[in-house]
C-alpha cells in the first residue's frame, strides 16, 4: 500500500516531454523516434490498466488485448459511419469495453487459478474471432480509417499533435491510477490479492471489488485503443489476438508489477526489442521467446527482479 | 436469561461417506465466551466454518440476532456482526499492522467503492483502528509491516481485526495454538477483556484455558454434541471423560 | 437437410480432434496444477513432423507412428528442460513461461520449414469417398479420423478407470497430497501424463494435417478451443473432456451453418450477412459462458 517513490515515474514522463518541449524550442526531431515512443505510450497506457488488475488485484487475465480491440473498432465502426469526433467515439468506447468486461468477468470471477486463466482468454479470443468475421471493417485483412478522430473539432490526434495528446492521456491514467489504487478501493483489492478469503470475512465483496477492477482496467484499455486505431489509422483483428494479450503481460512484468509506471518501461523495452531485433532478423521470436522463458527461469523473483518490486 | 446471539440447530454436513457434523445444536449469549471441545476430528473446525459461512451446511439453521443467515456468503454474515479469526494465522502480509486493521474498519463500515481519498489518511478508519491495536496492546507496531510480525504479534492483530469489526459474536479457532507459555497468558487475559465487548465461540485445544475462560463448554465428539454446560459438570462428566481416553484432559 | 448431415459428422469429428488435444491437457492442469499455454504446439509440431517423415518413411502411416512418438518424445524434453522447473512457481511465471515457448516453436517451425503452408497427402487406402445417402458422398478420412477419436477416448477411459496409473492419476487430480502420502513418485506420475499428453496432441496434429494447412500457429486456435472444452467438462476429467469437445464440436460447426439462416430468417437481408458470421463465431464462447453460470466448475468438476 505504501505508495511508490514519485521520482522514477516523473523522470519518465519529463523523459517523454523532451520531444514536444525540444520541437518547441527549434530542434527538429522527426521521423523515427517520436513515432516510436507514440507506439510505446499506447501500449504503455494499455498495459498500465492491466497492471491494475495483474499488479495490484492478483488477477492473471490472459484477455486484455479484447478492450484494446474493442476501443480501436469503434473508432472504425464510427469511421465507416462517417463519424470521427472523439466525443462521441470515446463514451462509446468506454461503455462497449465497460460492459464486455463486467459480462465477462462475472463470469470469469466465478472461478480462479487456470480457469480463470483459460476463460478470460477465451472470450478475448471471442472478440478476435468476433471483429475478424465483420466483413464491413474488413474482416481479417482489417480497416484503414478515413481519417483521424478529432477532439471535440480539433486535430489532437493528427499526426502532429498525436504525441502530446498521447503523453496527456497517459499521464491522466496514471494520475488516476494511482488516486484509485490508493483509495478504500485500491486498498480493498489490493487486501483481496493477498488473502480472498480474509477480506471476505471482513464484510467485503470481493467478487464485486474484482469485478469493478476489471471494469475500470478495460475501460482505460478501450481508451489505449482508440489512440491504438489513429496512430496505425488502421484497425486489424490482430490487436485482440492472444499474443498481444500476452505481450502486455510481459511488459507489466518487466517493468515491476504493480508499480503502474513500470508498464511504460515494459512496453519501451518491448516494442523496441521488436523494431531492433526485427530489423535484426525477421525470426527475431526465436530470441524473444527463450529470453522470456530463461527469464522465468532463472531470476528468482520471477521476471519482476528486473525491473524491481512492487510497491 | 437474555435471548441467545447465536443458535445453531440441528446443524448436519456430511462429505462424502463421513458425517462431519450430526445434528448439532447449540446457543451463544451475549458476553458468553462459549468454548467447542473435542478430540483430533470431532468436526470443529467444519462446525466453524459452517457458522461462518465458508462452507455451506446440509441441513439445520443458524441464526445470528434474528437474521437466519444459514445460507448468506460469509461477507454477509460479517455485516451482520459476525468475525472471525483464522485457525492459521491470515493477517495481511504485505500490509503495515495499521492497515490491516483499517482494512477491517472498512469492512465493518461496508465501503470498499470510494476511489478518490487516500485511505491510509483516513481518520475515519485509523482512529478505530488504533483503538482496536491499543485494547490488543500491539499499538507500538502500527507502521511494521504484518509480515514481519512474529506469531505471537500476528495472534494479536487477528483479534485487534475482529475487534475492530464490533462484532456481536467472535468466532475464534484456536487463538492460543503456537503460543508459549507467556504469551498464551497474556492472549488469555486479552480474550477475557474481549468478552466485554462481545461473545465468543472459541474452539481451543489448550484445556487450561477453556476451563479458565468458558462458561459455557460444548463438548463435540464424531460430529455430535455429547454434552455442553458448565466448566465444573463438563469436568465431571463421564461420557466426556471417555470420549478423551487417552488423550490429556 | 443433406447439409445439414454433412455438418454434424464434420461437428462430430472436430470434436473428436479437440478431444485428442484436451484430454492430455485437462489431465496436465487437473493432475499438476500446471498452467501449460504450449500444448498447441505440440499439436502443430506433430503435423509438422507428420509431413516430414511421411515424406522420408515414404507414407502416411510411418508418418504418423514417427511424428505421434516424436512429438511425445519432444514433450518430454520440454518437460525435462523446462517446465518441470516451474511446477512450483506461480501461475503467472507457468504462464509467461509457456509463453514464452510458445512463441519459440511457432517461429522455430517457420525457421526450419518456412511460412508457407505444407500438405501431407491422406493415405490412398482413405482417399476416397463413399456414398453416405441420397446424393451425398462422404470421404472416409473423415469417417476414419472419426472412429480413431473414439478409439483412443475409449482406451483412455480403460486406462483412466481401469489401471493402477488410471487410479493414481484421478487420485492425483482430486488431491495430490494423498498420491504422495502413498509414497507413489509424483514425478513420474507427471512426466507419463505429460509424455500422454504431448503425443495425443501430435498424433491429433497428424491426423488433421492431410484435412487443413499445416502452418505456423497453426495450434494457437485449436489450444484456445481445448481451453473452452476443458472449461466446460470440468479440469481434470476426461469424461468431461469428451462431452465438451462433443458438443464444441457440434455447436461450432452447425452453428456457423445455422445460425447464418437463422439470420436471414429474422434480420432484413444485408445485415443478417454482417450479423450472422460474427455471431455464429461467437456462439461456443457464448454456450461457455451459459454452462459456468450454471456450473462454474464445468459439467464434472473434481474438486469441491
Amino acid at each position: 500500500m505504501s505508495q511508490p517513490s514519485l521520482r522514477v515515474p516523473l523522470a519518465l514522463f519529463a523523459a517523454l516531454a523532451l520531444v514536444p518541449i525540444l520541437r518547441a524550442a527549434g530542434v527538429p526531431i522527426g521521423g523515427f523516434v517520436p513515432l516510436l515512443l507514440e507506439r510505446v505510450m499506447v501500449f504503455a497506457l494499455a498495459a498500465m490498466s492491466l497492471d491494475l488488475i495483474l499488479g495490484v488485484g492478483g488477477l492473471i487475465s490472459f484477455g486484455h488485448a479484447a478492450p484494446l480491440a474493442i476501443g480501436a473498432y469503434t473508432v472504425a465502426a464510427l469511421d465507416h459511419a462517417g463519424v470521427t469526433e472523439a466525443a462521441i467515439a470515446l463514451p462509446c468506447a468506454l461503455v462497449a469495453s465497460g460492459i464486455f468486461a463486467a459480462l465477462t468477468g462475472a463470469v470469469a470471477l466465478r472461478t480462479r487459478g487456470v480457469n480463470f486463466i483459460m476463460i478470460t482468454l477465451a472470450f478475448a479470443q471471442m472478440v478476435y474471432f468476433a471483429v475478424s468475421s465483420l466483413s464491413d471493417y474488413g474482416g481479417d485483412d482489417g480497416y484503414t480509417l478515413y481519417s483521424r478522430t478529432t477532439v471535440f473539432g480539433r486535430p489532437w490526434l493528427e499526426a502532429r499533435s498525436f504525441y502530446v495528446t498521447a503523453l496527456v492521456v497517459l499521464f491522466l491514467a496514471w494520475l488516476l491510477l494511482r488516486v484509485i489504487t490508493a483509495s478504500r478501493f485500491g486498498r480493498a483489492l489490493a487486501a483481496v490479492r493477498q488473502n480472498r478469503v480474509r477480506v471476505q470475512a471482513l464484510g467485503l465483496n470481493a467478487f464485486a471489488i474484482e469485478l469493478v477492477a476489471m471494469v475500470i482496467a478495460a475501460m482505460l484499455c478501450a481508451v489505449a485503443g482508440v489512440l491504438l486505431a489513429n496512430e496505425a489509422e488502421f484497425v486489424s483483428p490482430a490487436y485482440g489476438s492472444w499474443s498481444h494479450s500476452g505481450d502486455l503481460m510481459v511488459m507489466v512484468i518487466l517493468g515491476g508489477i504493480g508499480s503502474l509506471h513500470g508498464a511504460i518501461i515494459g512496453a519501451l523495452v518491448v516494442v523496441l526489442a521488436e523494431e531492433g531485433l526485427g530489423r535484426l532478423t525477421s525470426h527475431w521470436p526465436l530470441i524473444y521467446g527463450p529470453a522470456l522463458v530463461l527469464a522465468v527461469l532463472f531470476l528468482r523473483r520471477g521476471l519482476a527482479g528486473i525491473g524491481g518490486s512492487r510497491g | 436469561m437474555a435471548e441467545p446471539l447465536l443458535t445453531v440447530a440441528d446443524l448436519r454436513k456430511r462429505y462424502g461417506a463421513l458425517q462431519v457434523t450430526d445434528g448439532v445444536s447449540l446457543a451463544v449469549h451475549p458476553h458468553e465466551i462459549h468454548a467447542v471441545i473435542g478430540p483430533n476430528g470431532a468436526g470443529k473446525t467444519t462446525l466453524i466454518h459452517q457458522m461462518f459461512g465458508s462452507v455451506r451446511a446440509d441441513s439445520g439453521q443458524i441464526r445470528l440476532d434474528g437474521h437466519d443467515i444459514t445460507r448468506l456468503a460469509p461477507h454477509r454474515r460479517a455485516r451482520l456482526g459476525l468475525a472471525r479469526s483464522f485457525q492459521i494465522t491470515s493477517v495481511l502480509p504485505e500490509f503495515t499492522v495499521l492497515d490491516n486493521v483499517a482494512l477491517a474498519v472498512q469492512g465493518a463500515l461496508r465501503s470498499a467503492f470510494r476511489f478518490v481519498r487516500p485511505a491510509r489518511r483516513e481518520a475515519a478508519l485509523n482512529e478505530p483502528a488504533l483503538v482496536a491495536l491499543a485494547r490488543v496492546g500491539l499499538h507500538a507496531r502500527a507502521e511494521s509491516l504484518a509480515g514481519s510480525l512474529s506469531h505471537g504479534e500476528k495472534r494479536q492483530l487477528e483479534l485487534a481485526m475482529a475487534l475492530a469489526a464490533k462484532p456481536k459474536v467472535m468466532l475464534l479457532d484456536e487463538p492460543l495454538a503456537g503460543a508459549g507459555p507467556e504469551e498464551a497468558a497474556r492472549l488469555i487475559a486479552l480474550l477475557r477483556e474481549l468478552r466485554t465487548h462481545c461473545a465468543i465461540v472459541l474452539v481451543e485445544h489448550d484445556m487450561d484455558a477453556v476451563f479458565q475462560l468458558a462458561d459455557v463448554i460444548s463438548v463435540l465428539a464424531q460430529g455430535r454434541v455429547i454434552a455442553w454446560g458448565p466448566p465444573a459438570e463438563i469436568r465431571r462428566d463421564p461420557a466426556v471423560r471417555a470420549a478423551y481416553l487417552g488423550e490429556d484432559f | 437437410m443433406t447439409l445439414l448431415v454433412v455438418q454434424a459428422l464434420n461437428g462430430f469429428q472436430l470434436g473428436m480432434l479437440l478431444f485428442l488435444i484436451a484430454a492430455g491437457l485437462t489431465l496436465v492442469f487437473g493432475v499438476m496444477n500446471f498452467v501449460n499455454l504450449a500444448h498447441g504446439v505440440q499439436y502443430m509440431l506433430g503435423a509438422y513432423l507428420g509431413v516430414m517423415f511421411a515424406r522420408i518413411a515414404g507414407g502416411f502411416w510411418s508418418g504418423l507412428i514417427l511424428a505421434s512418438l516424436a512429438a511425445g518424445a519432444f514433450g518430454l524434453v520440454l518437460e525435462r528442460l523446462i517446465f518441470r522447473h516451474l511446477y512450483a512457481r506461480s501461475e503467472l511465471d507457468q504462464v509467461l513461461a509457456t509463453f514464452g515457448v510458445i512463441i519459440t516453436l511457432n517461429e522455430g517451425v517457420r525457421l526450419v520449414w518456412g511460412s508457407a503452408p505444407l500438405e501431407l497427402p491422406m493415405p490412398d487406402a482413405l482417399s476416397h469417398s463413399f456414398q453416405l445417402m441420397d446424393g451425398l458422398r462422404y470421404p472416409v478420412y473423415r469417417v476414419a479420423l472419426a472412429v480413431t477419436g473414439l478409439v483412443v477416448a475409449g482406451l483412455l477411459a480403460l486406462v483412466v478407470n481401469g489401471t493402477r496409473a488410471g487410479m493414481l492419476i484421478r487420485a492425483g487430480a482430486s488431491n495430490q497430497e494423498m498420491v504422495s502420502a502413498l509414497g507413489v513418485d509424483i514425478g513420474r506420475l507427471f512426466r507419463m501424463v505429460f509424455g500422454v499428453g504431448a503425443m495425443l496432441a501430435g498424433f491429433a496434429g497428424v491426423l488433421a494435417a492431410p484435412l487443413v494447412s499445416v502452418e505456423p500457429n497453426m495450434g494457437d486456435n485449436l489450444l484456445i478451443l481445448a481451453f473452452v472444452v476443458i472449461v466446460i467438462g470440468g479440469t481434470g476429467s476426461i469424461r468431461g473432456a469428451f462431452l465438451a469437445a462433443l458438443i464444441v464440436g457440434l455447436v461450432d460447426t452447425l452453428g456457423r451453418s445455422m445460425i447464418t439462416d437463422f439470420a436471414h430468417a429474422v434480420l432484413s437481408g444485408p445485415a443478417s450477412s454482417r450479423v450472422g458470421p460474427a455471431l455464429a463465431s461467437m456462439l461456443i464462447y457464448l454456450v461457455m459462458a451459459a454452462v459456468l453460470a450454471v456450473r462454474p466448475a464445468g459439467l464434472f468438476p473434481l474438486r469441491s
